[in-house]
């Protein structure tokens, strides 16, 4: 296995910049989820590592060598397409070996190793069978163990579990972090779903519009979002995001919102301070929010109900407030609603706060 | 109440079928038995004497004549001449076509320029690039003695040349459409797992265009059996009866014989060959053909 390094790395197409000077760096082993809405550039840069795209700029490195100019056969990397891409004309067997017959393997170690393959993803009885004959589940696995079947420098995975049913996502995104374990390999995996990135990646690298937004482990990404696109991008439910005034409250602080004010701790004030800023985007995590009677003598932001969402273990308390803005507050399926779904108080317990300009985080 | 509408449903389904069952019975089914018929009749050796009913007699003798056997072997020796070279042809510049290069659509247009030439002219165009007096290929010193339409050798190659040529447009346009229908991720998936230009094409592109080239050569092979324009406007069926396919066969029995029997039998003969190339295809076809995703 090894690592994967983009430097400086542009794709345009005619006068669209797909992925606009993307630097990063894989390490041998290292579980990386690119992470982006559609269109953001994530899979035109991973077609660029697979060597089906030639970059506008910039160099490309898989282990020990620049491969800008090599082949995408003689990469040495195996993908999984979201299609899955196997040959419909060919046996599960056939399928896995493809790649091993390309490279010219010997007939006995090939049975060897797509013998090992499909034993390790539970396809030892499907191998006589046609793509055309199997789920799309079984379909899945045959495409990662013709990617498992030799070791490659890498894995690039492009959407993989985007077609399968919602329960076998779940059971499968485990099983490829298990495989990814056992073999000690190097992945990048392009998906637009962060709660695959979230539970998947060691770190995650966030795009929009060929930009890299924030690279990171994912609980430092969910704490810390660098900006507005990847607060709102990242959790479920989305961080709530208002925009307020602000405006000094006793000694520090405060941000003034429609229907209450959330005081800015020392340090955030300051640094909202330092920055001059007259307003700033207020970013709330749901879970940091809680309700409480309006007649509370407490700080917070006064709202009303409009819809409770219950997941069994938990509920959605959608609040619209006073000018309208839907904010979601998160609870506990048996904590109260004060004020039998009228008005409530929400109380913050932690901000997030990004300068409505630039939408570029602000404090630490 | 049930059985009443079961009777209109009926009655709906053969009224919307009549038609076309009436255009089929008037000139298919009609004329085929009205051809199996006159097969069963034998003409007089002078016009103006009745035609006596033989039976199956006339079938036999016909069927068993050594021209109708030379004749069946020429027809079958021009399909081989034609069907695998205008498939593989076809193939080869679809695939040059299918480059994404500047200027590209330059080249499928010549290449399937030979749809909108005729037989005729098609015919044409290659007499005068063979003929002995003005022709090109003469002047290039590429010819035969006798001249290769004279030629018992060389004939039927030429005229299968003429016809791939004349069917290379189509040929070209429909491989063209096949290779579109091969998806890119396969291809893309074939590079990734180490294949070269040459496996992906054998590996991949062309298993997944058998579908297609199926489809080719059974319409290929049928056209070949029916061929008739550019036989009569080069070869009229010589030297010799070298080029004597069976529908010229039959055509000139029928001209210059004057006799509607015997070219009756040819004609059911030729029906039947055609239908049993047909089945045999699809049967021996179908196995090797993987159509599913």
């Amino acid at each position: 296995m090894g690592r994967v390094a983009l430097e400086h790395v542009s794709k345009r197409f005619d006068d669209v910049t797909a992925v606009d000077d993307l630097t990063l760096d894989i390490a041998d082993e290292e579980f990386l989820v690119l992470l982006g809405p559609s269109g953001c550039g994530k899979s035109t840069a991973l077609r660029m590592i697979a060597g089906l795209e030639e970059p506008s700029e910039g160099t490309i490195t898989i282990g020990d060598r620049v491969v800008n100019d090599v082949e995408a056969k003689d990469r040495d990397i195996a993908m999984v397409f979201q299609s899955y891409a196997l040959y419909p004309h060919m046996t599960v067997r056939r399928n896995i070996e493809f790649p091993l017959r390309s490279r010219r393997i010997a007939a006995e170690e090939r049975k060897h190793l797509v013998d090992d393959a499909a034993a390790s993803l539970g396809l030892e009885d499907l191998l006589d069978r046609k793509p055309g004959q199997l789920s799309g589940g079984q379909r899945q696995r045959v495409a990662l163990a013709r990617a498992i079947v030799r070791r490659p420098q890498a894995f690039l995975m492009d959407e993989p579990l985007s077609n399968l049913d919602a329960k076998l996502r779940v059971q499968t995104r485990a099983e490829l972090v298990e495989l990814q374990r056992r073999l000690a390999a190097t992945v990048v995996y392009v998906t637009h779903d962060q709660v695959e990135a979230m539970t998947m990646g060691h770190r995650i690298a966030i795009l929009e519009r060929g930009v890299l937004q924030q690279v990171g482990a994912p609980q430092e990404v969910y704490a810390r979002p660098a900006n507005l696109f990847v607060a709102r991008f990242i959790g479920s439910p989305p961080m709530n995001t208002v925009t307020g005034r602000v405006v000094a409250d006793g000694e520090g602080l405060a941000a003034e919102l429609p229907g209450g004010r959330v005081p800015l701790a020392a340090p955030l004030a300051a640094a909202v301070a330092a920055a001059n800023l007259d307003a700033v985007v207020v970013g709330m995590r749901p879970e940091d929010l809680r309700l409480a009677d309006p007649a509370a003598p407490t700080h917070g932001v006064d709202a009303t109900v409009s819809v409770i969402e219950s997941l069994g273990h938990e509920r959605h308390v959608v609040c619209r407030l006073d000018d309208g803005q839907l904010v979601i507050v998160r609870q506990g399926a048996h904590e109260p609603v004060p004020g039998e779904m009228a008005g409530v108080r929400l109380v913050v317990d932690a901000v997030h706060v990004f300068d409505p300009t630039s939408g570029a985080r602000v404090g630490g | 109440m049930k059985q009443a509408r079961r009777r209109r449903e009926h009655a709906l389904a053969y009224g919307l079928l009549a038609p076309a069952l009436v255009v089929f019975a008037l000139f298919v089914f009609f004329p085929l038995f009205k051809n199996v018929y006159l097969g069963f009749f034998k003409n007089p050796p002078f016009p103006g004497l009745p035609k006596k009913y033989v039976g199956f007699d006339q079938y036999r003798d016909v069927l068993t004549s050594r021209d109708f056997l030379e004749s069946l072997k020429t027809t079958a020796l021009f399909a081989l001449l034609t069907v695998p070279v205008g498939i593989a042809l076809g193939l080869g510049l679809a695939v040059v076509a299918h480059q994404q290069l500047k200027g590209i659509g330059i080249y499928r247009t010549i290449f399937s320029s030979t749809v909108a030439t005729s037989v005729a002219v098609a015919a044409v165009i290659f007499g005068t690039l063979l003929s002995p007096q003005v022709g090109l290929l003469p002047w290039l010193g590429l010819t035969t003695e006798p001249p290769i339409l004279q030629n018992t050798s060389w004939a039927l190659v030429a005229v299968a040349v003429t016809t791939v040529w004349q069917t290379l447009g189509l040929t070209f346009i429909l491989m063209s459409a096949g290779l579109q229908s091969v998806p890119d991720d396969l291809l893309e998936a074939a590079r990734v797992d180490g294949a070269g230009a040459w496996s992906r094409f054998w590996h991949v592109t062309l298993p997944l265009m058998s579908p297609t080239i199926f489809f080719a050569v059974v319409v290929g092979t049928i056209f070949a059996f029916q061929t008739f324009g550019q036989i009569d406007l080069l070869t009229q069926g010589g030297p010799l009866k070298k080029t004597n396919v069976l529908t010229y066969f039959i055509y000139t029995t029928l001209r210059n014989q004057s006799d509607p029997g015997k070219a009756a039998v040819l004609a059911v003969a030729l029906f039947f060959f055609t239908m049993l190339l047909a089945l045999a295809q699809i049967r021996l076809l179908e196995r090797r053909v993987s159509y599913e995703r």
